[in-house]
């Protein structure tokens, strides 16, 4: 039987080589030219901890972690215990036998599982090391993946230009042929992978979070200070590791106040100025998001969500949070929100938002979400002369400036340049000096909001657009939404596809678009279905697929309940 | 604000100890214009909310730029204006409460940083703005509108408090002495690191501590301040805590560690370090 992708999930204990195993495997695949991606859970321990991540093979690019699981590999009991029942009927377990765990153990359903001695057979090569490999020969049986592209991918990884390569690259295929027999032996299989078609274009792996990091650095990001927390932590740590040089900054410092309080002083110093944060962080930049828009400061906020309120699930996945990036201030605020779905998107996410930080001078939220942050994917290398890199209007007039004059944007000044005034929290006039008059409130209120204008460019995906029913996921349910889409299409569903990452503003001919339908169906992973409220706020007939498990949704779900709702214009609750 | 702004319609009470404040932050920022040629906008004015903070728009004569942001804040503002600009000069002008109550958490990272950074607290033992509630200043004891029965808590004790957290510069000023602190605010500009200049800035209106501060000399009533002999030894913090355990309040400058290295200089050692990479570079490195 061909198969054109198959997932594995390896399940164990934090330090057992869960994360490495998945991403040796994906990088494997992508370097003979599949594709692949990994969905990775952190352990909620530091040391140990039942954790596990996925990778998805396919032949073709790749919208989702997967529905089911192909192939189990359970490093221990309690994974085996907790995943063996995801996997499909049909699907494999391979357990490692030489874990004490499993002494004595017979499988219930005998005919799936099979024990791999993974130590004993790494030991046999005499590199302990090679136990993914072991691993990986063991899948590529089960794929029927021609065994000279595992080869190539030994020879380039371990190819150092040190004096014991060759022992080493032997070493590990050996393991990896140890890994192959030994499940030959089991005649289990899976069917045959597809052949890879080498993608046109060069190629990336990279995770989530770091291709944000780049995109950042593309446009031009030379400020950027944070405090840890999770799934946001990688970022400062990035940062820090590369953002160097004269004239470039990167720092941790010592809460969110600071982070937020901070990128004031280095926007407002000329800075393009970024942050980046979950939840419980996030909450408490509001203050400052809210005198940011008040004083006119340009700067990026990040939030890469996580499960909440409070502490919430700090290493689940949500998308809960669109009502405090859009509205994360007391007083009249409204910010200018992009949610990446995707890996790339991550990338130019982070280049249009500093872009729109800088053109309307203001902050801009970034949205991610803990699902795309630890993706770790292939991508299309981006052209950085695709991208158009934009830069603060600045004013180089003499003194006596009225820097907000008027009820639209006008040129900022750079402290040690002439033009010197008063950023101000308070309600100010044009020359930054605090009043109350209640025409100045009105000037300045309508002069804030004017600005939104100025980011009307957001682009958006759309298809068959003749349909009076929609699917608009936005941020990380997109992946999952857009194969539900293809599939619903397949069987002859008339209903039309939306997608766009520049939630505040909309497109104005996606909203035009959108307000045309009889019902535009929105999953999201939220209770209040946040993102369909405000769609209804602005006149569209939004219904909302929620789900609240911290997990991300399953194409077989969305397939049910859009067909359900396009039919009866329901609003479904995934559980 | 350089002209009369008829909008503007905040004032001091007359009397209040912050006029005497702006008129030595005025002094020093021309000093340093004078000294180092740079101009005016070549300071920011962080200002925290406050009675106090108003001074930012209260300047008199050619205008420094100013960050009149949100309350407590005025220090980490600070930070990323100097994190991103260690070029230009940077002063926090805050309240007591500003400062040491809703601020208070700032103090200690920003000790630990070394930031090239001045911050003249004015302290008149109250929260002005809001109508004299108690502050972090404020003497137990002493009733004010939110401590009917008097205060609970003991107050703090500034100077010691940024001598343990390791501040690297502390002065000691009086709002009734602009010339002389004027020299200290001066002083704490120049200096390599983080200062503290904090000030005795009486509210007439809701703490008047006037005749405390100043005494009633012909009534036989010591003041409480006195100025720092000369043989003092700023930097040995052993006697900078002698210094302020004795009665009343010492002006001047009480201790001064300039053996540390500012982390702007920090700054400048890490970019030998690490190696500087485009954009491009590190994208060409997640190729495969
Ligand atoms: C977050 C927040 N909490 C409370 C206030 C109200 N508030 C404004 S000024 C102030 C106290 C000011 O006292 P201080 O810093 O000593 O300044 P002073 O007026 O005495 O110069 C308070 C509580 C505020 N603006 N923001
Ligand atoms: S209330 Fe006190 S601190 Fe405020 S202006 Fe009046 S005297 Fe000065
Ligand atoms: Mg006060």
């Amino acid at each position: 039987m061909q198969m054109r992708d198959f997932v594995v999930r390896f399940a164990g204990e934090g330090g057992q080589g869960v994360v490495t195993s998945a991403e040796g495997l994906a990088q494997a695949s992508t370097q003979v030219g599949y594709h692949a991606l990994t969905y990775a859970t952190f352990p909620s321990q530091i040391m140990g901890g039942p954790t596990w991540t996925q990778a998805r093979i396919s032949d073709q690019p790749i919208l989702s972690a997967g529905d089911d699981v192909d192939v189990l590999v359970a490093f221990n009991r309690e994974a085996y215990e907790t995943h063996a029942s995801e996997v499909r009927e049909g699907g494999v377990i391979i357990y490692n036998s030489d874990d004490k765990e499993f002494e004595n153990f017979s499988p219930t359903d005998g005919s799936k599982s099979f024990g791999l001695p993974i130590d004993e057979l790494a030991r046999s090569t005499g590199n302990n090391r090679s136990a993914n490999m072991v691993v990986m020969g063991a899948l590529a049986h089960l794929v029927n993946m021609p065994q000279e592209y595992l080869d190539d991918f030994v020879d380039s990884r371990f190819s150092r230009g040190r004096a014991n390569d060759d022992e080493i690259i032997a070493s590990n295929k050996q393991a990896m042929t140890l890994g192959r027999n030994h499940t030959s032996e089991s005649g289990l299989s899976l069917g045959d992978l597809a052949p890879p078609k080498k993608p046109e274009n060069k190629q990336l792996m990279i995770k989530g979070n770091d291709a944000l990091c780049l995109g950042a650095v593309a446009a031009g990001l030379n400020f950027y200070i944070g405090y840890p927390i999770s799934p946001a932590t990688t970022i400062l740590i990035w940062m820090e590791r590369n953002l160097v040089g004269p004239g470039k900054f990167a720092y941790q410092v010592s809460s969110e106040i600071e982070s937020i309080t901070g990128l004031l002083g280095g926007g407002f110093a000329g800075r393009k100025a970024m942050t980046a944060t979950a939840g419980p962080g996030f909450s408490l930049m509001s203050e400052g998001l809210g005198l940011a828009w008040m004083s006119e400061i340009p700067l990026v906020v990040v939030d890469v969500q996580r499960g909440g309120p409070a502490t919430g699930l700090p290493t689940k996945t949500e998308q809960s949070d669109l009502f405090s990036c859009m509205y994360p201030a007391h007083g009249d605020v409204r910010l200018p929100v992009i949610a990446v779905g995707t890996v790339e998107e991550a990338f130019q996410g982070a280049i249009w938002a500093l872009n729109w930080a800088e053109r309307y001078q203001g902050p801009v939220i970034l949205m991610t979400e803990m699902a795309i942050a630890e993706r770790v994917q292939n991508i299309t290398k981006p052209d950085l002369a695709d991208f158009k890199i934009e830069n603060r209007k600045v004013y180089e007039g003499t003194n006596g400036y009225h820097r907000y004059e008027g009820f639209e944007l006008s040129p900022m000044p750079i402290p040690g340049n002439p033009g010197a005034y008063v950023a101000n929290g308070s309600e100010h006039d044009e020359m930054g000096d605090t009043t109350h008059l209640p025409e100045r409130h009105i000037q300045m209120t309508e002069r804030r909001f004017s600005k939104l204008n100025l980011l009307k460019d957001g682009f958006f995906e759309s298809e068959n657009t003749e349909s009076r029913i929609a699917v608009m996921s936005w941020g990380g349910s997109k992946g999952p939404s857009q194969e539900a889409y293809a599939q619903l299409r397949d069987q002859g569903l008339d209903i039309s596809w939306y997608y766009t990452m520049f939630l505040n503003p909309l497109p104005p001919k996606l909203l035009e678009e959108l307000q045309s339908k009889d019902l535009v169906i929105v999953p999201e992973l939220n209770y209040q279905g946040q993102f369909s409220s405000i769609l209804r706020s602005e006149g569209v007939k939004a219904k909302s697929i929620t789900q609240y498990t911290g997990l991300p949704f399953k194409v077989r779900h969305l397939v049910q309940h859009i067909s359900e709702m396009a039919q009866a214009s329901e609003k479904a609750t995934v559980r | 604000m350089s002209k009369k702004n008829p909008e503007y319609d905040f004032k001091w009470c007359p009397g209040c100890g912050d006029f005497g404040v702006r008129r030595a932050l005025e002094f020093a920022m021309i000093d340093r214009l004078e000294e180092t040629g740079l101009p005016i906008e070549n300071n920011v004015v962080v200002a925290g909310i406050g009675c106090s903070g108003n001074l930012v728009h209260l300047l008199e004569g050619s205008q420094p730029y100013g960050f009149h942001g949100i309350h407590g804040r005025s220090l980490p503002i600070s930070m990323g204006v100097k994190m991103g600009r260690p070029d230009l000069n940077v002063v926090v002008v805050a309240g007591d409460g500003d400062f040491l109550s809703i601020g208070g958490e700032h103090i200690a990272p920003q000790a630990a940083r070394n930031l090239n950074i001045c911050a003249v607290v004015m302290d008149n033992g109250v929260y002005g703005l809001t109508k004299g509630q108690s502050s972090p200043t404020t003497k137990l004891g002493v009733v004010t509108s939110s401590t009917p029965f008097g205060k609970m808590e003991n107050e703090a004790d500034p100077l010691e408090l940024y001598l343990t957290l390791g501040v690297s510069f502390i002065a000691s000023g009086f709002s009734g002495n602009p010339r002389q602190l004027a020299g200290l605010i001066k002083e704490g500009m120049n200096h390599q690191g983080f200062s503290m200049v904090h000030v005795q800035s009486p509210c007439v209106t809701y703490n008047d501590t006037y005749e405390l501060l100043k005494g009633k000399p012909k009534e036989g009533i010591e003041p409480l301040v006195w100025d720092i002999p000369e043989d003092h030894e700023p930097n040995d913090k052993a006697a900078a805590y002698n210094l302020i355990q004795k009665r009343g309040l010492p002006i001047g400058v009480i201790y001064k560690d300039e053996s540390r290295p500012s982390l702007d200089q920090r700054i400048e050692d890490i970019w030998s370090k690490a190696k500087e990479q485009t954009a491009q570079q590190l994208i060409d490195a997640y190729e495969f």
